[in-house]
């Protein structure tokens, strides 16, 4: 119902009220009410939404708009508390789209602000951030020295008093990933954001390239929708530009993201129909899996990037979200590291929990 | 059709099976159960309800009260409450299955319904006019909120004050009131006809109770009202019943820290709430016998009359 809507909004006008019903209810669990609202208003079609329905569409947005807002505020003060630091930091996905003013910013809800800095002044944003209030979440030992050890970033930080939280990213794939481009040529081009002095965000490749990674190298994906309508927004508005495909894909290659990009471009075109030229899709050729990989890799993700709600699923659902997990995980780190990880997760995490007093 | 014309059976039937669809004030639900108490919960409070088959139509809110597993059905019983196949809550003892609901639909309007300015305190009606009554817990809200509406004034909501953004009215939420530990007896004393469903003992808030709103009060749900008074309660034994102006800068601060989507409205929250303090009389308001409490409301309602 959901990605029906998405793929050609003006089927809502055929809609009965129990498919609205289902229709606010999927959006709803995928995070993408407010963006629904958003593309029916620009196809002219919020007169066609039920009197009756209308009011949930019209309180995400207020809620999308607050964030928004408060997006802008918590940038500037993350600004402020980096300022004395001699480089730019970059804000990765949806910060970054509010803040380079881009369509995929539209209707967004936000959980966490992302950035990006050299690995090697990790300490000195760390120690910036929690001197203006940001501190480490709680974790246990474990996962602490998880993080700093393996991951691409270090744990999330949370304000005191507005608790908001940011992570912050030293590369856009952990460390222990089969590919893991280098941060160093990703910030080389990134582009200043306008009227904002030491903030930076990705270029346009760069950027739908490490949105495409995030989604086909994350275990759990509750927004699994929601990124790929990001994606969609981010190309269709990148595609304005006549060289944009040969430029993505030949830079897909060069970051070794081939493989996540044509995940990507098969299963935007599967859920939102999105515009791909077929030159794109044969540019990605060697990419491509094997059939019976892809066969496998299409039974699994057709089911966990739908939205998670219980109209959506079918028997095999449960069964595809668990490959999807032990898939991110495989992808992340080599077996010597991701067993010893996953026993650690499996018996002694859940029991280190209890212990601390509620 | 009304809740109280559905046969005890049809309805039980139809909350273990495609659930039923009920609508309270602006919301409607659809609600799936298969504890029993649940259904006697419903069918005793929420008869003059309107409802219909849930299948096909519309609903603001799917929500399920079910025990979490099989395994715990003999073992100290639990119960879950589900927003559309989410839990927000730990589950509870089966005994407070259906203070739950409640609780539980409370929070589905507080965390959903932005198209409203909402506030965590009491609505009462007379004569067109609304007194919302903020108050800390513990300070007789609920039994003050009983025992108005117990004695001919309206009731809108006894927790959750619905100010529409776009007219500035309040907007009217029916739904029982909560009475805990005393006041349950001292709303049984006050009013032998008032109707009060089984106490739930040992929850987070004591003992717990919800009493039937009166039938006028569930007639007019969609009629809003206009806000009068602003007046925070507060029970002290043996003190004289007295109502003392208080500032509205002041009135106004307490609703926008006790709103719970204030900072969600941006600039909107600011304006909603100041036109509405602009438009009420606020009050503080002592009081320990109930029946002088509702003869000062009824004397400030006569006041404001034309």
């Amino acid at each position: 119902m959901l990605s029906c809507t998405l793929r050609s909004p003006d089927s809502v006008t055929r809609f009965s009220m129990g498919e609205w019903d289902l229709l606010v209810r999927q959006a709803r669990s995928a995070g993408l009410l407010a963006r629904v609202r958003h593309v029916l208003a620009r196809h002219q079609l919020t007169e066609a939404i039920p009197a009756v329905a209308r009011w949930h569409f019209d309180a995400a947005a207020t809620l999308a708009a607050k964030q928004q807002l408060a997006v802008r505020w918590e940038v500037g003060k993350i600004r402020t508390a980096l300022k004395g630091l001699t480089f730019p930091f970059i804000l990765l996905k949806g910060s970054a789209y509010v803040m380079a003013n881009l369509p995929a910013a539209s209707g967004r809800l936000f959980n966490d602000i992302d950035i990006l800095v050299p690995r090697a002044q990790l300490g000195a944003v760390e120690a910036a951030l929690m001197l203006a209030g940001w501190h480490p979440t709680l974790l246990s030992d474990y996962d602490q020295r998880y993080y700093r050890r393996w991951m691409h970033e270090i744990p999330p930080l949370q304000h005191a008093v507005r608790a908001t939280v940011i992570d912050v990213h030293h590369a856009i794939l952990p460390d222990t990933a089969r590919y893991h481009p280098d941060s160093a040529t990703l910030r080389h081009r990134a582009v200043a954001v306008a009227d904002m002095p030491g903030v930076q965000v990705l270029a346009t490749e760069d950027r739908i390239l490490h949105s495409a990674t995030h989604v086909f190298h994350d275990g759990e994906l509750p927004h699994g929708l929601r990124d790929l309508t990001d994606l969609d927004l981010l190309l269709r508005d990148a595609a304005a530009n006549p060289d944009f495909w040969p430029r993505l894909t030949a830079r897909a290659n060069e970051l070794q993201l081939g493989r996540s990009l044509f995940y990507a471009l098969r299963y935007l075109r599967y859920f939102l129909d999105t515009p791909i030229p077929d030159s794109a899709m044969a540019a990605l050729e060697r990419d491509r899996p094997n059939r019976l990989t892809l066969a496998l890799m299409d039974r699994i993700f057709t089911r966990v990037l739908a939205p998670d709600h219980a109209s959506c699923a079918d028997r095999f659902t449960p069964a595809a979200r668990l490959a999807a997990f032990v898939r991110a995980h495989w992808l992340r780190m080599p077996v010597h590291l991701l067993i010893p990880h996953l026993l650690h997760k499996a018996f002694v995490s859940p029991y280190q929990r209890n212990e601390k007093p509620a | 059709m009304k809740l109280l014309q559905l046969p005890p059976s049809d309805l039980r039937h139809q909350l273990a099976g495609n659930g039923v669809w009920l609508r309270t004030g602006p919301f409607s639900l659809r609600i799936r159960s298969r504890l029993p108490r649940v259904a006697e919960g419903l069918a005793e409070l929420y008869g003059q309800f309107e409802v219909r088959s849930a299948h096909q139509a519309f609903a603001d809110f799917h929500v399920e009260l079910n025990p979490p597993s099989r395994l715990r059905r003999w073992f100290r019983p639990q119960v879950n409450f589900s927003f559309d196949g989410a839990q927000p809550f730990k589950p509870l003892p089966l005994d407070q299955a259906y203070p739950m609901l409640e609780w539980g639909l409370n929070w589905c309007v507080s965390m959903h319904a932005h198209h409203y300015l909402i506030i965590h305190a009491a609505v009462v009606e007379k004569n067109g006019l609304a007194a919302i009554l903020p108050a800390p817990p513990g300070s007789g809200k609920s039994t003050l909120t009983a025992g108005l509406v117990l004695s001919g004034w309206r009731l809108l909501s006894d927790e959750l004050t619905l100010i529409d953004r776009r007219t500035g009215l309040l907007h009217a939420l029916p739904r029982p009131v909560s009475l805990k530990n005393q006041s349950i007896d001292v709303i049984r004393q006050f009013s032998p006809e008032a109707f009060i469903n089984r106490v739930s003992h040992d929850t987070a808030k004591g003992s717990v109770a919800h009493m039937r709103p009166p039938r006028d009060s569930v007639l007019r749900q969609h009629e809003p009202a206009r806000p009068g008074w602003v007046i925070f309660p507060k029970w002290e034994a043996g003190a004289e019943t007295q109502l003392t102006p208080r500032s509205r800068a002041e009135t106004f601060m307490f609703l926008a820290q006790n709103a719970f989507n204030y900072s969600h409205l941006g600039a909107d929250g600011f304006r909603v709430g100041t036109t509405l303090i602009d438009h009420a009389h606020c009050y503080d308001f002592r009081y320990s016998a109930l029946s002088e409490a509702v003869a000062a409301f009824d004397r400030l309602a006569e006041r404001r009359a034309v």
